[in-house]
């Protein structure tokens, strides 16, 4: 399913787990260290680098780009690190995030809570997944290094819904029906 | 004696960095084919797929395989005869670390200090393992070990009473924990015996292995067939999302251990299963 961004209230309230949708439009990396300084920020009640509302977050630490490429591999990294910052990136405005791996049990329920989604990248397939950046800007921490701030202009940008707004899970569901033991 | 120049690493380094990175081999790209093959969920089907387009891809392209390029473990298996000259080996090393990284476009992906966490911007220091063998040669190798996979990781230090049983449920239990975290279809090293520095040891040389070859001692290699069938039993499949094929193989190493003793470290790897050898 194609769509372009930003999420409308009706496409993040109706897919579901398993659906593929191939975005287009601006998302937005942040990993470990920018989410510890944008949660502090959040916690001194200071304005951030960027107003989170209605934005797509992307858990990603790109390689840098070699010569005539606007980035290099990049992919979606373990999300479950950045559970801890879950509820209040949504509480800003956030309304999805990408990443790879199941996640804590209570992210599901933010999920639900604050209808949101948790989207998941294919972990590993890097130098195909840059294709789909057609543009890079940096936008905070630049001092951060691969775990700074950027916005990426993706086109056709290939992510699985792993939980949904009525906080289903991908794992949780499709996981039993392979097991075997 | 043979007197080698500490500098000679340099290069040697440089390329095999950028190599491992960039280039999946045959072994691995065959094991990923032959998990498409068996895979029974459609979904990861697909993903295997989008894999192998990727690894010829990057390869085509000489383009990182997967964007975490990893911590850069290197093994230098030196020879007894030989004599170094020059610069302090460990900074040959390095250097040939942030040569490849530099000029390989990979990622940078080390911290100074593991508490204040500030990026040293050319992904060294390595982590560096010696071994003094017979001869006069010096074989290198480079795994760029990914957080995904190494953050799954576990030590269990067993006891004699635990047995072989205990090994099976340690094992099962690592794996299921990791879920999809660490980029299934995996590969399972694992260190068994030794002390605890020991294991960990082992479980990470266990990567170095060929997917399909089996431990020379018939017991480990037949534990280590049983566990691979035991995994992909579980329903994890690749990246988690449910399927038939969890892990690519499972690598055992042994070592003597203490009477009161059975240390176990497992050590997973993500499916960009990655290394890079050579000799001087």
């Amino acid at each position: 399913m194609k769509v372009t961004l930003p999420l409308t209230r009706e496409v993040l309230e109706s897919v579901q787990i398993g659906d593929v949708l191939e975005l287009t439009g601006d998302i937005y990396t942040a990993r470990d260290a920018a989410h510890a300084r944008l949660y502090e920020a959040i916690c001194k009640g200071e304005k951030l680098p960027l107003d989170l509302k209605g934005k797509i977050i992307f858990y990603c630490g790109p390689c840098p780009a070699g010569p005539g490429r606007v980035i290099g591999p990049l992919g979606p990294t373990t999300s479950a690190r950045m559970d801890p910052y879950m509820e209040a990136m949504f509480q800003q405005g956030m309304v999805a995030a990408i990443g790879k791996g199941d996640r804590a049990p209570y992210v599901a329920e933010l999920c639900k809570k604050y209808k949101g989604l948790y989207l998941l990248g294919v972990g590993g397939a890097a130098a195909l997944c840059a294709n789909a950046v057609k543009e890079v800007e940096e936008i905070a921490y630049p001092d951060l290094g691969t775990e700074s701030i950027k916005r990426y202009y993706v086109e056709d940008f290939k992510v699985i819904v792993g939980i949904d707004t009525q906080g289903r899970t991908i794992q949780e569901e499709n996981i039993p029906k392979y097991r075997k033991r | 004696m043979r007197r080698i120049d500490t500098s000679a690493v340099i290069p040697v380094i440089r390329q095999l960095c950028i190599e491992a990175c960039q280039q999946l081999s045959s072994n691995v790209t065959d094991a990923l084919r032959d998990a498409r093959a068996r895979e029974e969920s459609p979904l990861c089907q697909e993903i295997l797929a989008m894999l192998l387009e990727n690894a010829a891809f990057a390869s085509e392209n000489h383009l990182a395989c997967c964007q975490d390029t990893g911590m850069t473990v290197v093994l230098l298996e030196i020879g007894q005869e030989v004599c170094w000259e020059g610069m302090p080996l460990y900074d040959a090393v390095n250097e040939g670390v942030r040569q490849g990284y530099r000029d390989g476009y990979l990622r940078k992906s080390v911290v100074d200090d593991p508490l204040l966490r500030k990026n040293t911007g050319d992904n060294t220091p390595a982590m560096i393992h010696v071994d003094i063998v017979p001869g006069d040669k010096v074989t290198i190798t480079i795994l760029p070990k990914g957080a995904g996979s190494e953050n799954m990781s576990a030590l269990y230090m067993l006891t004699p009473a635990d047995g072989v049983q205990g090994v099976k449920k340690a094992v099962l239990e690592a794996v299921e924990r990791a879920g999809g975290k660490p980029c299934p279809p995996i590969v399972v090293g694992i260190g068994l015996g030794g002390t605890m520095d020991k294991a960990a040891f082992l479980s990470k040389k266990a990567l170095l292995r060929e997917i399909g070859a089996r431990n020379p001692k018939p017991h480990l290699a037949a534990l280590e067939q049983e566990l691979l069938e035991e995994i992909n039993k579980t329903g994890i499949g690749a990246l988690g999302m449910g399927g038939t094929v969890t892990a690519l193989d499972v690598h055992i190493e042994a070592f003597s251990t203490h009477i009161a003793c059975l240390p176990l470290a497992i050590n997973l790897q993500c499916h960009a299963y990655r290394h890079a050898c050579a000799t001087i």
